[in-house]
């Protein structure tokens, strides 16, 4: 199965994937901009995710929040996420309104500056401080994001500090720094735009000439930054986080191959060996043959620098200790690298990972993710189309060499949360009932 | 720089193109079995759902927990395989499948590529069958499920929404407890009552099976004759619960959470059902509401005054009236503020019509997003279900269109007044109460409880 790809590019450099489906009348737009977390200075952390609020404040002809406005009045749906080396923003529309979505996109690419103020940096300043209280700080396990790559990752690396920023850092954000930031990052060239749906090639290609065209090229843009490369931890990392949860949690995290290299696909099939559905080795002797946990996964960061990390996530049931559950987690690792995998058990990851592919290409809009997603950090919007071949072409000795090479306890870093002791729990069962009163 | 680039002025929308829902097919096996087929021609996948009256409202007296229980061991094993080699057998055939129950039906899913779907689907018939129950795998899912529940009170969200539910509801409703019940409930529940509830509510003759993918309307039958014909059992009788508030006068309840960084609130009182002919005026009377980034709610809340990540509100359908509830997370120090914003809002609502621009907005929201809703098998066999559960009509999705475009803001007006009840609106708060506890006394809204 492959998707229709074409490609061009614009004289500022604009990269543009197109993708067409005419089985409904809707079209989807995905822009994605080369610039993540690990591109930020010391002291001027979160402003990547900031971006992506500033992004919604309006531009020289768009007003505050107008932008979802006249998105959703078109009938469309429309987000925006940050990660360690991109950041997107996405629509899917009618496809009569695709014009409006590329106005829209290039409206603020081109001229979100004279639209910013501080009273709209301000806002968006007390939304994501917010954001990080909702998700991270009064949530179960919720700082994980934030301390495992800091575990991971050494002080210098760029991808060691957290996505959402210090509070500090985002206090300290002045316009003229997010002015900065806005104008070396949000270029036509270090951007991909895809477009996938029902639309007419030949009229996409003047509608994308005509908005972004005008939009100059970033002037001097710094290099990326060092990422240095390493095989292993070298040791065996751990932190240990006493947090208001009911439930001891493991995150054991590898250093893995860098997404998109032929190691990765066999890291990525041991990630669904070892935790992918209730079929995966840790489900089944954890959770359902032991019973000592009550949820076991497995998952990879998709890092295309330095290396990328694969993570074991696993939740203990009741009565089971923090420390049970990190050599019961540990000795389930230790078994797969004396026995191996076998062809039985990657031909089972490698079937429900082609399943979620295909299921996942029915929507415009993941069809569009995916070609950013290979244009951006490969050049190569075609790759999308050879991601089941890939993983089809993984076998059991690759698999192996992988878990021989990187499951040892030289490279593992556990990040475990256990419950804080004890008198919280004790307060939260005395004001439940309370409640019921 | 940027400033003086010069770009193109807004564009106009050219013509729509014509759209309907994926066609569907009805077809009844001997059992009684009712199909649904909808064959959709875009990749080689099919969605199979198999619909029975098996929803936690028929949880027996005493037996909370029981349809939840009851559908997530219909994939614990048959008397042919046990559930770890049953796991198998789907996952080395691709297919993703789900058993759960929700308030009104229990439903067991598979996806698959359509060259698999014939292997997949002989398995989920093994499964609708000939469940055999394990008593190893009834004891786990049972200690499973109250691991959840500690997980979930862990969360002050997921305490909210549990606590929120027994707020709203007459103590003797089924509503006012947790779908999958509560801790004391399912360690009471035993295999022969799992057996019993299978017996009593998993029959051909009350259960839908929707087959939504790249195959015909003949395959697709063939295949359920295959996997299902054999399944034998008369209609389960109807269930239902009672309805009615915990309380007729408004209350703030205090949930104290001391180191809570953020007060989760909520607000609301017990909605309507689903089937309610004023559905679509309340469709979009919450849409300008809440139920939009671009809402009232949200606008005020989160983008003037910046006192949260999100705020909305959103009426729970069910076949029974489920609740109506405003619920957002705001920094503990304006909780009070929050919530005077919005009840304000929900005043306003009620007061005066809302502006035309904000009933396009919405409409056309509603109206222009409907096809993006049904892009995969997945979404559309979900539809089906939905028309199947709440007894919706057979053109219901061909006409969803127009009946939203045909609201009105004097429908909107009518619907704030009958189905918002600020008289009977209670309040809940889980969070730092000690720090809060004067500025919501001040608010003056009701008694405070806890």
């Amino acid at each position: 199965m492959r998707i229709p790809i074409d490609t061009f590019r614009l004289e500022n450099g604009l990269f543009v994937t197109l993708s067409e489906d005419h089985t409904a009348p809707l079209v989807a737009v995905n822009l994605w901009y080369h610039v993540g977390s690990a591109n930020e200075r010391e002291g001027r952390t979160g402003f990547a995710h900031l971006f992506e609020h500033m992004l919604f404040q309006g531009s020289a002809d768009v007003g505050t929040n107008e932008h979802f406005m006249l998105v959703q009045r078109a009938g469309g749906t429309l987000n925006g996420s940050t990660w360690l080396e991109r950041t997107n923003y996405f629509e899917t529309v009618p496809s009569h309104e695709l014009e409006l979505v590329l106005w829209l996109e290039a409206n603020r690419m081109g001229k979100l500056l004279p639209a910013m103020t501080q009273q709209k940096l301000d806002t968006q300043r007390d939304v994501v401080k917010n954001e990080r209280l909702w998700s991270m700080d009064n949530q179960p396990y919720g700082t994980w994001w934030e301390r495992l790559p800091a575990l991971c990752f050494p002080a210098s690396h760029p991808f060691h500090h957290s996505l959402i920023g210090s509070m500090e850092d985002l206090d300290a954000a002045s316009l003229e720094d997010v002015a900065a930031f806005f104008s070396t990052w949000y270029a036509p060239d270090n951007a991909v735009l895809s477009i996938a749906g029902d639309f007419d090639p030949a009229v996409v290609r003047t509608l994308v000439e005509k908005h972004f065209g005008p939009i100059p090229p970033s002037e001097a843009r710094p290099a990326p930054p060092e990422v240095p490369e390493a095989e292993t931890f070298g040791m065996w990392k751990r932190e240990i986080v006493p947090d208001d949860v009911a439930l001891p949690r493991l995150f054991l995290a590898f250093l893995s191959p860098v997404f998109g290299s032929d190691a990765y696909y066999a890291a990525s099939v041991c990630g669904a060996i070892l935790g992918m559905r209730k079929g995966s080795r840790l489900h089944r002797a954890l959770v359902r043959e032991k019973q000592v946990a009550a949820e076991a996964q497995a998952f990879t960061y998709d890092l295309t620098r330095g290396s990328d990390l694969l993570v074991v996530d696993a939740t203990a049931r009741p009565g089971i200790s923090a420390e049970q559950l990190e050599s019961e987690v540990a000795s389930e690792i230790d078994r797969l690298i004396a026995e191996g995998v076998t062809e039985s058990e990657v031909a089972r990851a490698v079937t429900l990972i082609e399943t979620d592919m295909i299921s996942s290409l029915q929507s415009a809009g993941e069809r569009a993710d995916k070609l950013s997603l290979f244009a951006t950090y490969f050049g190569e919007p075609r790759l999308v189309n050879e991601q089941v071949d890939r993983y089809r072409a993984v076998t059991a000795e690759a698999v192996n060499a992988f878990i021989a090479a990187r499951l040892g306890e030289d490279n593992r870093a556990s990040l475990l949360f256990v419950p804080r002791e004890p008198q919280d729990a004790a307060a939260n069962e005395g004001v439940m009932a309370e409640a019921g009163a | 720089m940027s400033a003086s680039v010069v770009l193109p002025s807004r564009p106009t929308a050219t013509e729509p193109r014509p759209w309907h829902f994926p066609r569907f097919e009805r077809r009844v096996l001997a059992n009684g079995l009712r199909l649904i087929v909808a064959p959709v021609r875009k990749l080689p996948i099919a969605t199979v759902a198999l619909l029975v009256e098996g929803g936690a409202t028929a949880d027996p007296e005493g037996q909370d927990g029981i349809a939840q229980l009851t559908a997530r061991l219909m994939l614990e094993g048959t008397s042919q395989r046990d559930g770890a080699a049953l796991t198998e057998a789907f996952e080395r055939l691709g297919a993703t499948v789900e058993a759960h129950a929700d308030w009104d039906l229990a439903t067991v899913s598979l996806t698959a590529l359509t060259e698999r779907l014939p292997a997949a689907m002989s398995l989920l018939g093994e499964v609708l069958r000939d469940p055999a129950f394990p008593a190893r795998e009834v004891e786990r899912l049972k200690s499973e499920r109250i691991s959840d529940l500690l997980q979930l009170r862990s969360e002050p969200r997921g305490l909210a929404d549990e606590t929120f539910a027994q707020v709203l509801y007459d103590a003797r409703s089924r509503f006012a407890r947790p779908d999958g019940g509560r801790e004391a409930d399912v360690e009471a529940l035993t295999r022969e009552q799992v057996q019993a509830f299978y017996q009593a509510r998993y029959r051909p003759a009350g259960a839908t099976c929707v087959i939504v993918g790249d195959l015909t309307v003949d395959a697709a039958a063939e295949m359920a004759q295959a996997a299902l014909g054999a399944w034998s059992g008369e209609a389960p009788i109807a269930v239902q619960t009672l309805v009615a508030p915990a309380r007729t006068t408004r209350a703030v309840h205090l949930v104290s959470r001391p180191d809570a960084a953020q007060s989760e609130l909520r607000l609301g009182h017990v909605g309507v059902e689903r089937a309610h002919p004023d559905y679509f005026p309340i469709l979009v009377m919450n849409a300008v509401l809440g139920g939009l980034f671009s809402s009232r709610i949200n606008l005020n809340l989160r983008e003037a005054h910046g006192y949260t990540y999100g705020a909305s509100s959103y009426f729970d359908w069910r076949r029974q009236p489920g609740p109506f509830v405003v619920s957002t997370a705001v920094q503990s120090d304006v909780t009070a503020a929050a919530a005077r914003e919005a009840l304000l809002e929900i005043d306003r609502m009620r007061s005066a019509t809302i502006e035309q621009e904000e009933l396009t907005l919405a409409t056309s929201y509603l109206d222009g997003v409907f096809p993006i809703r049904y892009e995969t098998t997945h979404a559309i066999a979900a539809a089906l279900s939905a028309l199947v559960a709440f007894g919706l009509p057979e053109d219901y999705f061909d006409r969803y269109r127009e009946r939203v475009r045909g609201v009105t803001v004097d429908d909107v007006l009518e619907a704030a007044r009958r189905h918002l009840q600020p008289e009977a609106m209670q309040m809940l708060v889980v969070g730092n109460v000690s720090g809060i506890r004067e500025s919501m006394e001040a608010l003056a809204f009701g008694e405070v409880v806890g």
